[in-house]
């Protein structure tokens, strides 16, 4: 076969002198620029590109547009592989490497279709009906069988070596769709000023009108669609996107579109993303989306060599490329008589043009006269006959009814047209079923869109760009832009005829659905067996569920059931089309939100510090924390956190607390605002004291902890768990503006403007007077325990609070944060006398275990104050957020778990969090669960581990010994329920 | 979704926290009061049409807004400040 | 007719002719025993074990649409029973006994393929909360693993683990969860209820009810009015406006879930696998598709659809997870109005009304319930006492405060 012998030597959109080489299956061919892969494949006379999913039939190029349901390839080789990539849209490019799918071992010999000897048995839903015997066979041999055999192409299995964008705009009016009505509507939209968007899915403007030989304003289509790009390319405030499909409509007017920025190369430029998703906020748009043409349901017609006649048109006239040599044309619709003109025109034999009407215009029959082309009225395509090449033959029956074999390789099918208006439904509108159409026509529509063109149902060139300039023009007035009225373009084509028929009876198997294999004889099974809902025909039978979604097989499965079961196309309706209209890669709806970019990382001003200091860091929500500072020579995280315990409580050391929520609280009423939201009372805290509170959700149980310091009577500052920072203030901020707005309180976050550092044990103050001494007091007299004090520091201001998770000798120093990394570094340097050391969260954990104080383990949103022995704060002499339902009798319940220690009786014994708490002999089952482990720790000072619980009536059991149950960590430990409190319960050292 | 936010503009969804519909605090201090908070915190009108509801600007201004919305068609019929729209 | 292979081929010789409707598509009687109300898969299910296990006769469904047009028909098909809290982890774990039987019970392929459900963790912290969790599953008799992150890549290679913002520290597994054919089980319940002389009325819209004082003694409808000795609702989504017919209002509210299937592919993930730092799932098909979801968007809704950044936040807690599905592309989203309990967990009790029964509040989690579901319902409604694994979703939980709150997020419906 002599490379591209199929293309015509003359004509068509594609540049001639930009050859491109590239390879199918692995054999190398050529093709041009502007070719898609599926006309360079049909020019170098390739039909047998894939194998259907369910029968493994050969499969060919069916259409030349995104509703292809056969011709799908897995394009590009290695990490960049694409499955399921449509030939009709990949643009040729130099090197592309592309695939058939689901055959084995190669396309030609195709061991699966051995499924067709079979395709008696394999009907709509036969998997409901058997595999259900033995039982154990399902996942062990069925259905691993149904999984390798289910599928199309093979995803790449690593990771996508590309980058996507995410881009927001905005407009007063979007065009979707850059066809004829399209160019129209932007032309008239664009003239006004008005910011306009115009989205097509081609690389190049025009839609039909590259395809077609008609004539807008006296100059061929192609050319006028040329013109009209350039004067809207130089209006400023047109924005045209090619390559882009408008995938979804959304509330609010938005829309999200799809650009393929590089898919037409072999890879992305360097810094260039794949593909940008676009976010599109549009006041009016106007969807000019064209319309989809109707294969004709009737035996083999499925075989490479049939096609849709407006595809064979696009074959010919935009790629230059000849389908086939010996032609027909079947069909109801004048529309198709084009195709069988155009083919004669180019040299190809059309064998006969079969219209099931029987009476058509008169000028189409003379046409075909002067062509020389037979015309069989009233007749029909029964059956095809075809090779592995694809089609050799179809049957005709005649009008008589007497049938004649005629030799083709080319059948250009076609029942009309369907409008492409799957974005009028996505907000839940339904379209109405038109008999003047015979095709489903958009009714009620999205606020702020309408509709134009063929996708309208105005499927002739004239009438499509008159709507086009109309509702470019009112879409543009709409949003407040003058317009000076211009006629619409002109062409004087005829409106198309077309009379509906959907099936003819077979006793081959006649395909609706082409890529999931759904026959005319799997929809009458479904009718038979009750699935007479579109939906459930749909669901029973996957009519429409493929990668083409339902494109060009919907109309035809439900134009069948109607039949079938007596009912008009109005009363049957349509399914409803979803997001996204056309399928779009899952990386580009990420963006860049991958990887480490998933998501922002939060560091505190002292990072760089603990960083230099060799600190392991740990996730807490989005900031990054040091978990622990490791030394030379340890080994492991225990050793680490161990020793820093020790020094801490034997020494001093210092944590970065910066990550805890702060808010800002000040005004005449702050007092009374924090004392309807603690459980505790705010008002009557002396200025230059801090006080720990506890915060309730409205249902009584505990949201966050944390204290509050007063620094003047109308001025706190209220400090939240890292974990609930945002929670809180949302929760503030609804209880000043909805529940009080009358009280004087204004709020502010003030986390990210703060570096607060923690600096407890028994050298703490020796290190602040060295540190402070000369600008603030530090003495126990001058700050006791919970003494808080604002204050100048190296000019510039900073607050130390007296506060302590750890049970030592401790503080918190506030410095702005720009001054963080330098205060930290002041901190040790200072420190470093009194052998200060720098601690992790690990620590901290460890600390505020051996001193029974509850954190984000213990308020995890089920417990109750009372149950974390913290009930005696609730305060009885006024009313807070959630006092009222705390006192609900589920809530109050002697029985619930509550806060306990626990020390394992096997001292070497290693506890863990999460193990549920059985009384000893007790069976492991649900009724005897009792409590369950909150918090571990190893304590250097007690040499063994201990932990928190909950644990049913926990605080009257202590003595008591239990099972820690951990099955899935194969832990069963005996405990003994001891005091929370492991470490100076008379809390000395605190007060040192 | 776009919530006009009387203080910010017409913004995206994805800059609000929806908070629920709008039940007001009932007076703590009354003899059934437990039972007027259950109502109030758990039970829902929850109607198919217009609601209003709260939302939280929480990466804008960081205002309580009353929106009004019909939540059979997501339509939003109005957004107004809490601190002024409580009544 | 018995399905089976031979019956399968039996019929292939003679052109598939000879198959009957699935189930009889019923006209309304003048009365029942008793009414369900949804003929979704709690619906049937329940009205097929009140047939087959109460021997209840005079039974009907009533479905405002075509059976299964509602949840049923919109779910990611994930069935599970890996639950935390005692209220919850028996009855899920009964739920998951009857879907390992239901094949044979039922003669209806609803593939029931437990290929695992694998919860993947990032922290030491949501590790401690995984074990908590398998500890109860295992306290109730259910299995449930944890894996470490040498054996979660051992499992599934292809997930990020070397370049993740949040890296991946194992999970807990559960290798009898899966995945089931959703619209089979509703077509194998409407069958099996069908054949034991249940009433399946499609089309057939409640419009109100019929009270005799306290008691709720039938139903108004699109198809007239129907007498009913007890009426039982399985209408999520929409249980509180069925509910305000009878002038209850629930603690409820219904949002949209919205879900999403790409393109189908040749296998590429194994069993079920959720992301710990993010909201995110997935699942593949036997079709080939890649089934995922993530958190619903968060209002009020019954419009049955989304919005983007809802979208988008799935996508990228999908490519977070496993970068190799970038390419894939996703094929079609949908939306499912589900019913928001206050604590997240759902309602199986009587309602002040006598005669009138719930079955409310399955959030977005109601598929994987469904066997267990229609079994404690139909105990409710034959024996007027709760079955014992359902005993703690009782309505007036919320009044006394023996809540089941597995997330802890309180009476905050959208963060459940």
């Amino acid at each position: 076969m002599m490379p591209d012998s199929n293309r015509l030597a003359s004509g068509g959109l594609i540049d001639r002198s930009k050859t491109i080489g590239f390879s199918f299956d692995g054999r190398s061919y050529r093709g041009y620029a502007g070719d898609t892969l599926a006309s360079a494949l049909l020019a170098n006379d390739v039909r047998l590109v894939g194998r259907s999913f369910k029968y493994h039939r050969p499969r060919g190029i069916m259409t030349a547009g995104p509703e292809e349901p056969n011709a799908l390839v897995e394009l590009r080789a290695g990490a960049r592989r694409e499955p399921n990539t449509r030939a009709t849209t990949i643009a040729l490019f130099d090197g592309l490497e592309a695939w058939s799918q689901n055959r084995w071992p190669s396309l030609r010999y195709d061991v699966g279709a051995i499924n067709w000897l079979l395709s008696p048995l394999f009907v709509a839903g036969f998997y409901y009906k058997t595999f259900m015997w033995p039982a154990a066979f399902w996942e062990k041999v069925y259905e691993p069988a149904i999984r390798r055999a289910a599928g199309l192409g093979r995803a790449s299995g690593e990771a996508d070596p590309d980058t996507y964008e995410k881009i927001n705009a905005f407009c007063d009016v979007l065009i979707i769709g850059g066809g004829a009505a399209g160019l129209a509507a932007a032309l008239a939209a664009g003239r006004s000023g008005a910011r306009i968007m115009l989205c097509d899915e081609d690389c190049t403007l025009g839609g039909r009108l590259n395809s077609d030989l008609g004539e807008v304003d006296g100059r061929p289509g192609a050319d006028w669609a040329r013109h009209v790009t350039a004067e809207l390319e130089a209006l400023p405030n047109v924005r045209i996107l090619s390559r882009t499909s408008v995938f979804g409509v959304y509330d609010g007017g938005t829309y999200g579109a799809l650009e393929r920025v590089s898919d037409h190369l072999a890879e992305p430029q360097p810094h260039q993303s794949r593909q940008r998703y676009w976010k599109i906020v549009a006041k009016r748009a106007v969807l000019a989306s064209g319309a989809i043409e109707r294969p004709i349901v009737f035996g083999g017609n499925d075989r490479p060599g049939v096609m849709m006649a407006a595809g064979v048109r696009s074959y010919l006239n935009r790629y230059a490329v000849k389908p086939g040599r010996r032609a027909a044309v079947y069909t109801g619709c004048d529309d198709a008589w084009t195709t069988a003109f155009d083919l004669a025109r180019s040299g190809v034999t059309v064998t006969a043009i079969i219209d099931h009407r029987a009476t058509v215009a008169p000028q189409l029959r003379a046409e075909a006269t002067r062509l020389a082309i037979p015309v069989h009225l009233g007749a029909d395509v029964t059956q095809t006959r075809g090779g592995r090449r694809g089609l050799q033959a179809i049957t005709l029956r005649r009008a008589d009814g007497r049938e004649q074999g005629l030799p083709v390789d080319l059948l250009a099918m076609s029942a009309g047209w369907s409008p492409h208006l799957a974005l009028t439904t996505h907000l839940g509108h339904r379209p109405r079923w038109s008999e003047a159409h015979a095709a489903f026509v958009p009714d009620a529509l999205p606020p702020g869109m309408s509709v134009a063109g063929a996708a309208a149902g105005a499927f002739g060139l004239a009438e499509a760009l008159r709507q086009g300039t109309a509702l470019g023009t009112a879409a543009a007035e709409a949003t407040g832009f003058a317009i000076t009225a211009a006629p619409a373009p002109r062409a004087d084509d005829e409106p198309i005829a077309l009379a509906p028929f959907w099936h003819l009876g077979s006793s081959s198997k006649a395909f609706i659905d082409f890529q999931h294999d759904v026959t005319s004889a799997d929809v009458a099974l479904a009718a038979r067996e009750g699935f007479r809902s579109v939906e459930l025909l749909k669901r029973y039978t996957t009519l429409g569920m493929a990668t083409d979604q339902g494109k060009t097989s919907n109309i035809n499965g439900q134009a069948m059931m109607a039949e079938l079961t007596g009912r008009s196309m109005a009363e049957i309706g349509t399914t409803m089309f979803r997001a996204p209209a056309t399928p779009v890669a899952i990386g580009a709806l990420a963006g860049h939100h991958r990887g480490r970019d998933f998501r922002p990382t939060r560091l505190t001003a002292g990072h760089g510090w603990a960083e230099q200091s060799n600190a392991s860091f740990v996730e807490a929500g989005a900031w990054l924390r040091a978990q622990w500072f490791a030394q030379p020579g340890e080994t492991d995280w225990l050793t680490t956190v161990s020793r820093e315990v020790r020094d801490v409580r034997s020494k001093v050391g210092v944590c970065d607390v910066s990550t805890l929520g702060k808010i800002d609280v000040q005004g005449s009423d702050a007092g009374t605002f924090l004392d309807r939201v603690y459980i505790n009372m705010f008002s009557t805290l002396p200025v230059g004291k801090t006080r720990y509170g506890v915060m309730l959700r409205e249902d009584g149980l505990v949201m966050d902890d944390g204290t509050a310091a007063r620094f003047a009577p109308d001025h706190y500052v209220v400090s939240t768990t890292t974990a609930n920072a945002a929670k809180v203030m949302q929760h503030l901020e609804h209880a000043r503006q909805v529940l009080w707005p009358e009280l004087d309180v204004q709020l502010v976050s003030v986390t990210e403007q703060w570096s607060q550092y923690s600096i407890a044990g028994p050298g703490a103050r020796q290190l602040l007077d060295r540190l402070l001494g000369d600008v603030v007091d530090v003495s126990d007299a001058a700050l006791p325990y919970l003494g808080c004090v604002e204050f100048t520091w190296r000019d510039v201001p900073a607050r130390l609070f007296r506060v302590s998770f750890s049970g030592e000798l401790g503080y918190e120093i506030a410095v702005p944060a720009q001054y963080g990394d330098a205060a930290i570094r002041a901190i040790m340097e200072a420190g470093a006398e009194f052998g200060i050391i720098p601690y992790g969260t690990e620590a901290l954990g460890v600390m505020r275990i051996e001193k029974g104080h509850v954190a984000g383990n213990e308020i995890n949103g089920t417990t109750t104050a009372a149950d974390l022995g913290l009930g005696r704060m609730m305060s009885q002499k006024k009313d807070y957020i959630g006092r009222v339902l705390a006192h609900r009798p589920g809530l109050t319940d002697p029985d619930r778990p509550t806060l306990v220690g626990l020390r394992p009786i096997n001292p070497m014994a290693r506890l863990r969090a999460g193990a549920h708490m059985l009384a000893l002999g007790a069976a492991p089952t649900t009724e005897n669960d009792e409590g369950y482990v909150t918090s571990i720790a190893f304590s250097p000072a007690l040499g063994h581990w201990i932990g928190l619980a909950l644990v049913k009536r926990g605080p009257a059991r202590h003595g008591e010994r239990m099972r820690a149950y951990d099955p899935v960590r194969d832990g069963d430990t005996e405990v003994e329920l001891v005091s929370p409190v492991f470490i100076d319960p008379q809390g000395a050292r605190l007060h040192g | 979704m776009r919530i006009p936010c009387p203080f910010c503009g017409e913004r995206d969804v994805s800059e609000f926290a929806y908070h629920g519909d709008t039940a007001k605090r009932p007076d703590p201090a009354t003899d059934d009061g437990q039972r007027r908070f259950f109502e109030a915190v758990y039970l829902r009108d929850n109607p198919a049409g217009p609601h209003r509801e709260l939302w939280y600007h929480a990466q804008g201004c960081r205002s309580w807004l009353i929106v009004t919305r019909d939540v059979r068609t997501h339509e939003v019929l109005g957004a107004a400040l809490a601190t002024r729209g409580a009544a | 007719m018995r399905y089976s292979l031979f019956s399968l081929a039996r019929q292939a010789l003679r052109g598939h002719r000879d198959w009957q409707p699935v189930w009889r598509d019923a006209a309304p009687q003048a009365s029942y025993d008793i009414i369900i109300v949804g003929g979704g898969g709690h619906g049937l299910a329940t009205a097929y074990y009140l047939a087959k296990e109460h021997g209840i006769r005079k039974i009907a469904v009533l479905e405002k649409g075509w059976i299964g047009s509602g949840n049923a028909g919109r779910n990611t098909t994930i069935i599970r029973s890996n639950y935390l809290l005692p209220g919850n982890e028996p009855f899920y774990e009964w739920s998951m006994k009857l879907w390992e039987g239901l094949e044979q019970d039922l003669n209806y392929n609803t593939m029931v393929s437990q290929r695992g459900v694998l919860n993947l963790y990032h922290s030491d912290a949501q590790r401690d909360a995984f074990a908590r969790r398998g500890n109860a599953m295992r306290l109730a008799g259910a299995d449930a693993e944890l894996l470490d992150a040498d054996a979660v890549r051992r499992m599934l290679p292809f997930l990020d683990f070397d370049n993740a913002r949040f890296p991946i520290k194992g999970g807990l597994l559960q290798r009898r969860g899966g995945t089931a054919r959703h619209d089979a089980v509703v077509w194998g319940y409407a069958r099996g209820a069908s054949a034991r002389g249940v009433d399946i009325i499609q089309n057939c819209e409640v419009t109100g009810f019929v009270r005799d004082g306290d008691r709720i003694t039938g139903v108004t409808t699109t198809r007239g009015t129907i007498q009913a000795g007890k009426v039982g609702l399985a209408v999520a989504g929409s249980s509180s406006r069925v509910a305000e017919y009878a002038g209850l209002r629930l603690p409820i509210e219904s949002h949209v879930l919205q879900a999403f299937v790409s393109e189908a592919i040749k296998p590429l993930i194994p069993g079920v696998v959720t992301f710990g730092a993010g909201h995110f799932y997935i699942s593949q098909s036997d079709k080939g598709g890649l089934v995922f979801g993530g958190d619903i968007d968060g209002y009020n809704s019954y419009a049955q659809r989304g919005n983007l950044p809802t979208v988008e936040d799935v996508c990228e807690g999908g490519m977070a997870l496993m970068p190799a599905i970038g390419r894939v592309r996703m094929l079609r989203s949908w939306g499912g109005l589900v019913d928001m309990s206050m604590d997240g967990s759902p309602i199986i009790d009587r309602t002040p009304l006598q005669g009138l029964y719930l079955n409310a509040g399955w959030c977005y989690g109601g598929f994987k319930a469904t066997p267990g579901s229609g079994w404690c319902f139909a105990h409710l409604l034959a024996r007027d006492e709760p079955h014992p694994v359902a005993s703690a979703y009782r309505l007036d939980r919320f009044a006394t405060g023996h809540l089941i709150d597995e997330k802890g997020q309180g009476a905050q419906p959208n963060l459940h």
